[in-house]
């Protein structure tokens, strides 16, 4: 586990010592006061939509973190060399591996709590209310399923050769999954075989981030706290799929020549 | 003699990209003995299999046939790496740490204990004349400075074996020397150095005993003496034995 620490330290060094994650909170923060100085005809509930937006504003902004941030990991330990005397000493490429992982979740997960922080602040000026619970919820989810986001685009790190191409892949990927992922049963029932089979297959077998992704409307329209149960029931399946990308991307390294 | 570093048999063969293509041979069967206390050369032309050896040796590749250990213990087993140091060619650290960090990091793989990692840290900044340096990012380092922070970190677990692949390539005169020195004053420590190099001149003064390989194949091992023998220089002696021909002018 100490390896897997060092390794995870040096990740999080990395983000808080690079500009992206400042530049997308203070666009969010700047977008987000802009539009809470504007108020559109005169709408009582007006912080519903401001909630709404600056939630979006905080996935688009974690989801691009924590892809871009993992998707150079490997890439850039092979180009830059590092890699060469990071593996020369005694840490298998598991623990690498389980260390970028690491690295990477944490590091998204301070990134959650600043920007929850700010919707909390920008939440509270207007309703003056602090629904702690929900926000922890929503943002509990949020980072359980990034998780699987990083799992997945370290996967691809290890399969894609460009940086670039890996990072546009798993974006797309994650956002067909979080914008028409629920509806690709229905779309199967409409279809005739073999395409009801294997879009049916493809809906068994993806992850599904929706719930996560639905929690904003848990805060957006102050509804009651799920059940923790259930909460605990869907970090348990995303947990589940967030390792067998990791177990993936183990089996994909130990095959690969270093050199 | 008590030998650390030790290849039996070692073939490497990397397979063709291209379909039927025939696989490259890149090591024939090296037989290689490094013992303890000596500062061992490792010379061969470009493409000779010096690297593809250390990186047998390092674990980052797996031989097609024969064997590799180092300490009496299988170099595929993470724990054979313990005790030695290695310096690549031409390595570009993570830019966003200090080079104190880097150790700090390095050294917790090796999980030394805080204080003595301190002391480490201490002691090989000071070995290397980085310690001015230590808090500046490594992105603002030049590119001897940058080689050093390697070695530096080569050295940070108190290695008994020290890998170094062509640790003074693209090094001035004067970053050459000092890289020369350190290993030197290793020597003198009792440690055992293996570095690979084109710099002959530098193997003669440095090391105890050299190995020449040609081809993936051993062609000469022995004390630097022997191996020059009659001839001018080990330059001379090397060309011959890697069967370099001078091409007659008209």
């Amino acid at each position: 586990m100490n390896n897997i620490f060092a390794v995870a330290g040096v990740v999080i060094k990395e983000l808080y010592r690079r500009k992206d994650f400042y530049v997308l909170f203070i666009l969010t923060i700047v977008i987000c006061l802009v539009m809470a100085s504007v108020n559109i005809f005169n709408d009582s509930q007006i912080i519903r939509y401001l909630k709404e937006l600056c939630l979006l504003l905080i996935w688009i902004s974690s989801l691009v973190i924590a892809i871009t941030t993992t998707a150079r990991q490997i890439p850039a330990e092979r180009e830059q060399r590092t890699l060469l005397p990071l593996l020369a000493k005694p840490l298998s490429r598991t623990q690498l591996i389980f260390g970028k992982f690491l690295g990477c979740w944490l590091a998204c997960g301070l990134v959650l709590v600043c920007f929850y922080a700010f919707f909390g602040a920008l939440a509270a000026s207007r309703e003056h209310t602090w629904p702690l619970l929900n926000y922890f919820q929503a943002a509990f989810l949020h980072w359980v399923m990034l998780g699987v986001v990083i799992a997945m685009t370290l996967l691809g790190s290890l399969v894609f050769a460009a940086p670039s191409s890996n990072s546009t892949i798993c974006l797309v990927i994650v956002l067909a999954i979080l914008c028409v992922g629920r509806y690709l049963d229905l779309v199967a029932l409409s279809l005739a075989e073999p395409g009801r089979s294997i879009i049916s297959g493809i809906y068994y077998t993806f992850p599904h981030l929706e719930v996560p992704f639905g929690m904003r409307n848990l805060i957006v329209h102050d509804w009651p706290l799920i059940e923790w149960k259930f909460v605990a029931l869907d970090a348990l399946y995303l947990l589940a799929y967030a390792a067998a990308f990791l177990v993936a991307a183990c089996l994909v390294f130990r095959r690969k020549a270093v050199n | 003699m008590n030998a650390i570093l030790r290849t039996e048999k070692l073939r490497v063969e990397f397979k063709g990209r291209e379909f039927r293509q025939l696989p490259k041979v890149a090591l024939r069967g090296l037989d290689l003995e490094v013992n303890a206390g000596e500062v061992f050369g490792f010379l061969g032309p470009n493409g000779a299999g010096k690297t593809t050896t250390i990186n047998v040796l390092l674990g980052f590749i797996q031989p097609t046939g024969g064997s590799a250990s180092l300490f009496g213990i299988d170099v595929r087993q993470p724990i054979a790496r313990q005790r030695i140091g290695y310096l690549p060619e031409l390595t570009y650290y993570y830019k966003f740490l200090t080079a104190e960090e880097l150790l700090r990091f390095y050294s917790r793989i090796f999980s030394l204990p805080r204080a003595e990692a301190e002391k480490r840290i201490d002691a090989v900044l000071k070995l290397v004349e980085l310690d001015s340096a230590r808090k500046r990012l490594i992105k603002t380092y030049s590119k001897g400075m940058q080689q050093r922070v390697g070695l530096a970190q080569a050295l940070i677990n108190n290695p008994d074996l020290l890998m170094l692949d062509e640790p003074t390539s693209g090094l001035d005169p004067l970053g050459r020397m000092k890289v020369r020195e350190i290993i030197q004053r290793l020597k003198n420590e009792g440690k055992t150095v293996f570095f690979s190099s084109h710099e002959l001149g530098e193997v003669e003064t440095v090391c105890d005993r050299v190995a020449i390989i040609a081809e993936g194949e051993l062609k000469a091992v022995g004390r630097v003496g022997d191996i020059v023998g009659q001839r001018a220089s080990l330059e001379k002696a090397f060309l011959d034995i890697v069967g370099y021909q001078p091409q007659s002018t008209p």
